[in-house]
């Protein structure tokens, strides 16, 4: 197990270069000058060349990567060109706000939807099977911004219950924090609940027609402990591999939330860092982001052998 | 693994996850402060500003320091940090002296050095500023408060440019972050004014907020708020800046009272916000912003000037604010290229309101158009902007000019319209943007007037020799009605030449709870004098 993880650990390493390389290309070969930007609207040509000369934009692309490289090795991701904030403490600073909402919704969505997969293949056939997968494909459908704008109106405009947006952070008090998650994580955890719950109804349903499944009911075992601790354990491994996904997702894909409800996550300082060609702050998220895949996809990896013992590393 | 050790896992887990979640944490304050929460148009991402011409910077600035001088809503230059100034009788030496007690918010005083500093740092980067530096021979510290400015010639915008209400701002800041290379922006530690409010560094979040806390040791003047001019009470505690990116949780946070102050919220959710009796809705920019039509000189098909003058005369105004704003309350045509109701706005050379279709098609006869594409470069992610090039591109294909209208985000026009080389070869022929009026309103500011052409001009590069000896001219003249004269030739003639072609001028509403009172009318957006009961 220790050299599996050694090994996976290391192949990290030309993954990131790899993605290092190309999203410093991608972004100085694509059009967008942040001299332009910096200078602003009523600079001359003649100023915007000179910052662009003072941030070293005008040297080969090369020379500029090198630089970059070489500071990476120093463990210096650099500083933003717009706010000279420090990259690592930018980033650092969004990763709260982000995880806490990844985490809020993965755990609703399991809570809600591991059940829901469970009983829709118990009852397969059923009202109730055809009620949960109906319903999670109206999950699926329904864009993410109709659902945000819909919670706030009902909940926070209509019923006053909570606050329209904002993050707070857990220092502040575990109710002001929750209370500023609540309507983000019922938006996001919809499309979750509906993948999960279909995932796991189709794991299940594939399980309870084996033969041990047999076998426990002839046995006399109830109902409930052949489906949790019989069929549910051994259609894991997908349910895992999904909801792995789902994290993943949540770490950096969640734009349209995190701007509906003004959470200062990674995806949208992402955006902004893209709208504004801050190149340092891209390049910085984007090697976390693919260092924050290639852990959860690990995790996964090592979830299984929890769940199915026949696998070994 | 028994149950007392699961527990004990999942609780780690649970206490890591809530440790992240903390990240980000705020300083404890006191719940008791008056905190103003206010929503800006653009959000302060790079604070500098005279390194910027962004407005953020510009808003910023206005908070944390302050001015020698200050245009009031008469458009006269009033003084803000200084106490007394003279002019010498031969109109050469104009000699200023501060107000005691002026401190910047480390305790350190206000010195001479720091104002020439920064005079010297503004002048290196600033249009209006490098023309008063080139009419400067020599600036000198007489003591600790006062300082001389000598000119080589009688210059009559001396007062007008250190009082520029817009963008660069002539900010006074200390000596040290003066000798900042005017091409560097300062260092975030250096952003200590002597300003109506302090910049609070330790939470400056600019994807989440910035904070600025009432600066005690301001010595506010005597006279009423006008403007930049006059007396500067800070009457809350605290100001956080929030960046809140989408319009609908804007007017949604204003609704439920989580934000006191937007200062533009979106045209269309108007209706939602005005029918809010707790919400007042009132445009505190009163000269507005203009739109501008800028077309590249360089290139064919506009290096010709009959075919500038067959679009000029192709389009009309009530088009582009019918497609921008919609509402009649807040547009109003305006050909003065100078702005409408102020002292140098003036119709003169601008062509008659209803656009001539039939005359514009014989302007590109006689200017010989060939069918040349022009490249339109359209900004699809600035609201208020992307309305603008559909409607000169529908008028241009009216008159028979063949279009590409290429789609873009502002940020890559902006990177692109540097660009002098050809259309074909990355360059362009036309793009639109929009002026705060502030930044539009004499010959010397406005850079669509700007005739140096490929060096020294503003994108379009128009070259015209007789409208910057007019410039010139101007800026030496020291009477208003002079000025006036020449301001009404520079227009004529920038009109024949179609230096640009404006849009009309547009209002942007404010919008606040009722529980602010004080809100004053300026330029830019100005907090103090604002009181949250």
């Amino acid at each position: 197990m220790a050299a599996f993880i050694l090994k996976r650990l290391l192949a990290t390493i030309p993954v990131m270069g790899m993605v290092a390389m190309v999203v410093f290309l991608i972004l100085r070969l694509s059009p967008g000058d942040p001299a332009a930007i910096l200078a602003g609207d009523a600079a001359t040509p003649e100023m915007i060349e000179q910052i662009r000369a003072n941030l070293g934009l005008d040297r080969p692309i090369l020379v500029q990567f090198g630089a970059w490289l070489w500071q990476l090795l120093q463990g210096d991701l650099g500083n933003s060109l717009l706010s000279l904030q420090p990259v690592s403490a930018t980033i650092g600073r969004c990763f709260g706000p982000t995880l806490s909402l990844a985490t809020t919704t993965i755990v609703f969505s399991v809570i809600v939807a591991v059940p829901l997969g469970v009983v829709a293949a118990w009852k397969h056939g059923t009202w109730i099977d055809r009620s949960v997968m109906g319903l999670s494909v109206v999950g699926f459908s329904v864009p993410v911004f109709v659902l945000g704008y819909g919670w706030i109106y009902a909940i926070a405009l209509w019923l006053r219950l909570l606050p329209v947006q904002g993050f707070v952070p857990i220092t502040e008090g575990i109710g002001l924090f929750l209370s500023h998650l609540v309507l983000p994580t019922l938006t996001l955890s919809v499309i979750f609940i509906a993948l999960i719950a279909r995932m796991t109804r189709a794991s299940v349903l594939e399980i309870l027609t084996e033969d041990y499944i047999r076998t426990a009911h002839a046995k006399g075992v109830s109902e409930r402990r052949v489906l949790v601790h019989h069929a549910l354990r051994n259609a894991a491994v997908p349910i895992v591999s999904v909801i792995g996904i789902g994290i993943a997702l949540l770490i950096g894909g969640v734009v349209v939330t995190e701007s509906v409800f003004n959470i200062p996550g990674l995806g949208r300082l992402t955006v902004d860092a893209v709208l504004a060609r801050d190149y340092p702050i891209i390049q910085g998220v984007i090697l976390v982001f693919s260092a924050a895949y290639v852990f959860i996809n690990l995790g996964i990896d090592l979830a299984y052998t929890v769940f199915d013992p026949r696998i070994r590393y | 693994m028994n149950s007392a050790q699961r527990l004990t896992r999942w609780t780690a887990a649970a206490a890591a996850v809530l440790a992240v979640a903390g990240v980000g944490a705020e300083p404890a304050r006191a719940q008791d402060q008056k905190t103003l929460k206010a929503v800006m148009t653009t959000p302060a991402r790079i604070i500098d500003p005279i390194f910027t011409t962004a407005y953020a910077a510009r808003n910023h600035g206005y908070m944390v320091f302050d001015t020698l001088f200050a245009l009031d809503e008469k458009f006269e230059p009033q003084p803000q940090m200084v106490k007394e100034w003279s002019l010498s009788p031969d109109q050469l030496t104009y000699t200023f002296t501060l107000r005691d007690g002026l401190k910047f918010h480390d305790g350190a005083p206000v010195t001479s050095e720091d104002c020439l500093a920064s005079i010297r740092r503004w002048g290196a980067n600033d249009g209006m500023g490098q023309k008063l530096m080139d009419f400067t021979k020599e600036m000198t510290a007489v003591n600790d408060k006062t300082f001389k400015l000598e000119l080589k010639e009688p210059y009559g915008l001396v007062l007008q440019s250190l009082g520029k209400p817009s963008s660069n701002v002539p900010f006074m800041m200390p000596k040290k972050a003066a000798k900042t290379d005017p091409k560097q922006q300062i260092a975030l530690a250096d952003h200590i004014g002597s300003g109506p409010f302090k910049f609070v560094l330790d939470e400056f979040k600019p994807d989440t907020k910035v904070v600025y806390v009432k600066n005690p040791d301001y010595i506010p003047r005597a006279e009423p708020p006008s403007w930049g001019a006059g007396a500067k009470i800070v009457k809350v505690d605290r100001v956080e800046q929030l960046n809140i990116t989408d319009a609908q949780t804007i007017t949604n946070a204003l609704i439920n009272g989580e934000i006191d102050f937007v200062e533009g919220p979106a045209i269309d959710h108007l209706p939602m916000l005005t029918k809010d009796a707790k919400i007042k809705v009132e445009i505190l920019k009163t000269l507005g912003s203009i739109g501008m039509v800028r077309l590249n000189h360089l290139h064919p098909p506009f290096d010709n000037v009959k075919i500038r003058q067959a679009v000029l005369h192709a389009v009309n105004q009530d088009d582009y604010l019918e497609a921008q704003i919609g509402n009649n309350e807040y547009f109003k045509r305006c050909a003065a290229m100078f702005i409408c109701g102020t002292p140098f706005g003036s119709d003169v050379g601008a062509p008659p309101a209803k656009p001539d279709l039939e005359l514009a098609k014989k302007l590109l006869k006689e200017g010989g158009y060939d069918g040349t594409t022009v490249v339109v470069m359209q900004p699809t992610d600035i609201g208020i902007l992307a309305p603008l090039a559909p409607v000169t591109v529908q008028a241009m294909r009216a008159i028979g000019m063949k279009v590409d209208m290429q789609s873009m985000d502002w940020q890559t026009l902006v990177g692109r319209r540097a660009k002098q080389e050809p259309p074909a070869q990355g360059g362009w022929n036309m793009f639109h943007t929009t002026w705060v009026a502030a930044d539009m309103v004499t010959p010397v500011q406005n850079l669509g007037v700007n005739g140096r052409g490929k060096t020294g001009g503003w994108f379009g590069w128009p070259e015209d020799k007789e409208v910057e000896a007019l410039r010139d001219e101007f800026a030496r003249a020291t009477d208003v009605a002079k000025q006036k004269k020449l301001a009404d030739a520079i227009q004529k003639k920038a009109y024949e030449d179609v230096m640009w072609i404006p849009t009309g001028v547009y209002y942007e509403p404010s919008a606040w709870r009722t529980n602010l009172a004080g809100v004053l009318k300026s330029p830019f957006p100005a907090f103090w004098n604002i009181d949250k009961r």
